[in-house]
């Protein structure tokens, strides 16, 4: 018989206005087996746990319900407090009357006796809890991260740095992500190339980090400390190792014809290529799509040119098989489709083009050599208009609800750059609201308003109209001066929403790493566990976790490091023993469990039984309780109810119904 | 609340505070000029209850439901709607005709297609 103490936490008033926490004691004391019950204002506080613990020893407890938050808040904390106090942490149980009873409820007596229906639920489970021991799991010293961008980069030196083993796996043939598409960064207008080099550098020369580029991940088994990953390294079809980085092949190559994937399309690649000029490695690849080789079979002059004898047309996809101990998804975003905006004319006109690929025109090494040009007819265009908020802040199925966060910057960046350097050509925004919060940032967007001269009206654009001249004609009005505004310009510039990468949701499937209703990936807690996901061992760096801008983005892969290091530093790690556990007489061999678990912790084995006298030969199943995570799939799955699980058996859960039907 | 303010807000089915004030709708408007109140404006009318300047603004009239504002409205508001709904609202109020019947011959376009007549009856039908 269990010896039950009962603390009902008041929560400051959080829990105590709503429900009446003396009833719940009194009732409480009115369940069989509790021999204590009290309650206390903040039981999370030291006094409330040592209060726990001067009633432990005095009472002789074997079990105690926690009523208060959820146990995702403080189940770990009374679990600790517990075992400080001499009790098996897994005898304790939370009973949640704040979010699931007084923050819901208005009404004190329905509220009240909701609080002590779930009380009694928990005592009702602990009187079936028996202690449980965590065991421990090795930690593999090495960590994994899917990306190679500004945000993967950093997070993998700053690990290495640490002294950890690190390997960055990029899907594209070069490292470096948006960032090296950028010409300049705001606030202060330096040259993003110029500041993200020497990192890309860095991270190739660093002996801690390799860099799988071309690669992608393609399998991921395991769980916190011990990843097994499987990563396809595409074939690139050149030798990484012989190649020179001359260039050669490219300049030689006959297939000229490919959009520029770096350039966002706006001029054509050869079909063997580097994506840039500082691109690492400094190793072509050759896209069989494009190869006429591949294609018909005859070329290969890129073979021949080839001094070094890098080229090699027999080259396989390759998939190596790692183990890692953390991971860092860092996978980037990219700008949405404009499919759904026809308003705007882009794709029906050449000169109207989206931020980024304004960065591409801006840049020396873009399809204009840095000249801000019409695309269609290359003249220096004298009217420029930016519209911002283009599928940001749209809760319409054509864009995205929330706002994008850097196009407010890169927008007053772009204005005040062509100001600048093109003091005749005009610019006019058109925005909803100038969104600039951040160090130096509105002061920037103000500069660009008072010293450079740009125009900004309040009101978002109807529609852009190409008219028979090659120009285009702007309709909006200007909402603060209530005036209709007919604007002729030479080139519009559309403020394209971010969206993540749209890879991450794959890759989130095979972490079992949660995304939300736009594809960003959940946070463990959005603002005390900002860089972790709830998935134990995977962390988040970048904007495959909400939009940024660089240096936030800086700041969050540096803090995902010191997650990762935090755990890679650990030579052990205490594993949750409430793991599943089958019930070799009622076992049928069906492999059912086997099929569901997503961690491969369950195998079969013949084994002699004693079937009540009968001793026979039985294919059972066996829990792994190293690899199982407690998910509780087989238990469900389970048709014979053979398999259990530790902690949260058939038989607890039961109970807790039953208190609740009481 | 309003009991008109209520009506439109039924009839048309849309929820004023959606609106984030982009301006996009006016911006759309190809009768934007002819009218007093702004189709950005209707919305805050309605929020505001203001709805006496709402059905005696000649903007009801001037409206070509072009429906471009609901199209293009990144929120989700209508505003073309609530023109509609406040049409509704002069409509049901005794003896308020725009127009009487007597006076359409005289009005009639004879230029204009029949078909367009035709089409602009299917669109309003209830």
């Amino acid at each position: 018989m269990q010896r039950i103490g009962v603390f009902v936490c008041h929560c400051g008033s959080n829990i105590a206005a709503t429900v009446d926490v003396k009833k719940v004691v009194e009732m409480a004391l009115k369940e069989q087996g509790v021999v204590h019950a009290e309650d206390y204002p903040y039981m999370c506080s030291e006094a409330g746990q040592s209060r726990i613990g001067e009633a432990i020893a005095q009472k002789k407890l074997t079990g105690i319900v926690v009523c208060s938050c959820s146990p995702r808040m403080h189940e770990a904390t009374f679990r600790k407090a517990a075992e400080r106090y001499g009790l098996n942490p897994y005898m304790v149980e939370i009973a949640n009357i704040r979010e699931h009873c007084s923050w819901i409820h208005k009404d004190m007596e329905e509220a009240t006796e909701k609080a002590t229906i779930l009380m009694r639920a928990a005592v009702a489970k602990v009187h079936l809890n028996a202690p449980l021991q965590a065991g421990e799991s090795k930690v593999t010293k090495r960590a994994l991260v899917i990306g190679g961008g500004i945000a993967g980069i950093q997070t993998a030196i700053d690990i290495a740095d640490a002294g950890y083993k690190v390997d960055i796996v990029e899907k594209t043939p070069s490292i470096g992500g948006r960032m090296s598409q950028l010409d300049k960064t705001f606030p202060t207008l330096d040259c993003s190339a110029c500041i993200l080099t020497p990192k890309m550098v860095e991270a190739a020369a660093h002996e801690n980090i390799t860099i799988h580029t071309y690669s992608e991940v393609e399998k991921v088994s395991g769980f916190v400390g011990n990843f097994t990953v499987d990563i396809r390294k595409k074939a690139r079809m050149v030798d990484i190792d012989k190649c020179t980085g001359c260039g050669v092949c490219q300049e030689k190559c006959p297939s000229k014809k490919t959009p520029n994937e770096f350039n966002r399309g706006l001029n054509n690649r050869s079909a063997i290529y580097t994506p840039f000029a500082q691109a690492i490695p400094n190793v072509p690849v050759i896209d069989t799509d494009a190869c006429i080789k591949f294609k018909t079979g005859k070329c290969g002059v890129c073979q021949k040119v080839c001094q070094a004898g890098a080229i090699d047309y027999t080259q396989k996809d390759e998939i190596i098989t790692e183990n890692y101990g953390a991971i860092v998804v860092a996978t980037g975003f990219d700008t949405i489709k404009l499919d759904q905006y026809g308003e705007y004319a882009y794709g029906q006109s050449k000169d109207v083009i989206t931020s980024l690929e304004l960065e591409r025109v801006m840049n020396a090494a873009g399809p204009t050599k840095g000249h801000l040009e019409r695309l269609s007819d290359g003249k220096a265009p004298k009217e420029i208009v930016f519209i911002q908020c283009v599928g940001s802040r749209c809760s319409d199925d054509r864009g995205k609800p929330y706002c994008s966060k850097i196009c407010c910057m890169y927008t007053a960046k772009h204005a005040m750059l062509i100001r600048d350097k093109y003091p005749d050509t005009n610019v006019t925004v058109f925005y909803i609201d100038v969104r600039t919060p951040g160090k130096n940032f509105d002061e920037f967007y103000r500069r660009a308003v008072e010293d450079y001269g740009v125009n900004y009206i309040k009101g978002q654009v109807g529609k852009v109209i190409p008219q028979p001249d090659g120009s285009l004609l702007v309709q909006g009005v200007d909402l603060l001066d209530q005036k209709r505004i007919m604007k002729k310009a030479d080139m519009v510039v559309l403020a394209t929403a971010i969206e993540p990468n749209p890879d991450v949701r794959k890759i989130a499937t095979m972490l079992t790493a949660s995304i939300d209703t736009n594809n960003f990936l959940t946070e463990a807690h959005p603002k005390l566990r900002p860089v972790e996901s709830p998935t134990a061992g995977v962390f988040l760096s970048g904007v495959c976790q909400g939009p940024k801008d660089i240096p936030e983005t800086v700041a969050q892969a540096g803090a995902a490091a010191v997650k990762v290091i935090g755990l890679l530093a650990k030579d052990k790690l205490k594993t949750n023993p409430c793991t599943a556990k089958s019930d070799e007489l009622l076992c049928n061999g069906c492999s059912t469990c086997a099929n569901v678990c997503p961690y491969g912790a369950i195998t079969y084995e013949t084994k002699l039984i004693n079937d009540h006298g009968i001793r026979e030969d039985r294919r059972v199943a066996v829990v792994n309780s190293a690899l199982c995570q407690g998910c509780g799939a087989c238990t469900v799955a389970c048709p014979s109810g053979a398999m259990d699980l530790q902690g949260f058996s058939n038989r607890q859960i039961l109970a807790e119904v039953d208190a609740i039907c009481r | 609340m309003n009991k008109q303010a209520e009506l439109i807000r039924q009839v048309s089915g849309v929820e004023p505070l959606k609106c984030m004030k982009c301006g996009k709708c006016s911006a759309s408007c190809p009768s934007y000029e002819e009218m007093d109140i702004k189709p950005h404006q209707f919305v805050s009318y309605v929020q505001n209850e203001d709805i006496e300047a709402l059905v005696a603004s000649k903007s009801l009239y001037k409206c070509l439901s072009c429906f471009a504002c609901i199209e293009r409205c990144p929120r989700g508001v209508k505003p073309g709607a609530l023109i509609d709904a406040a049409r509704q609202v002069v409509v049901r109020q005794r003896g308020q005709q725009y127009l009487s019947a007597d006076e359409i011959p005289a009005l009639l376009d004879d230029e204009m297609p029949q078909q367009l007549l035709m089409s602009a009856f299917r669109k309003y039908r209830r």
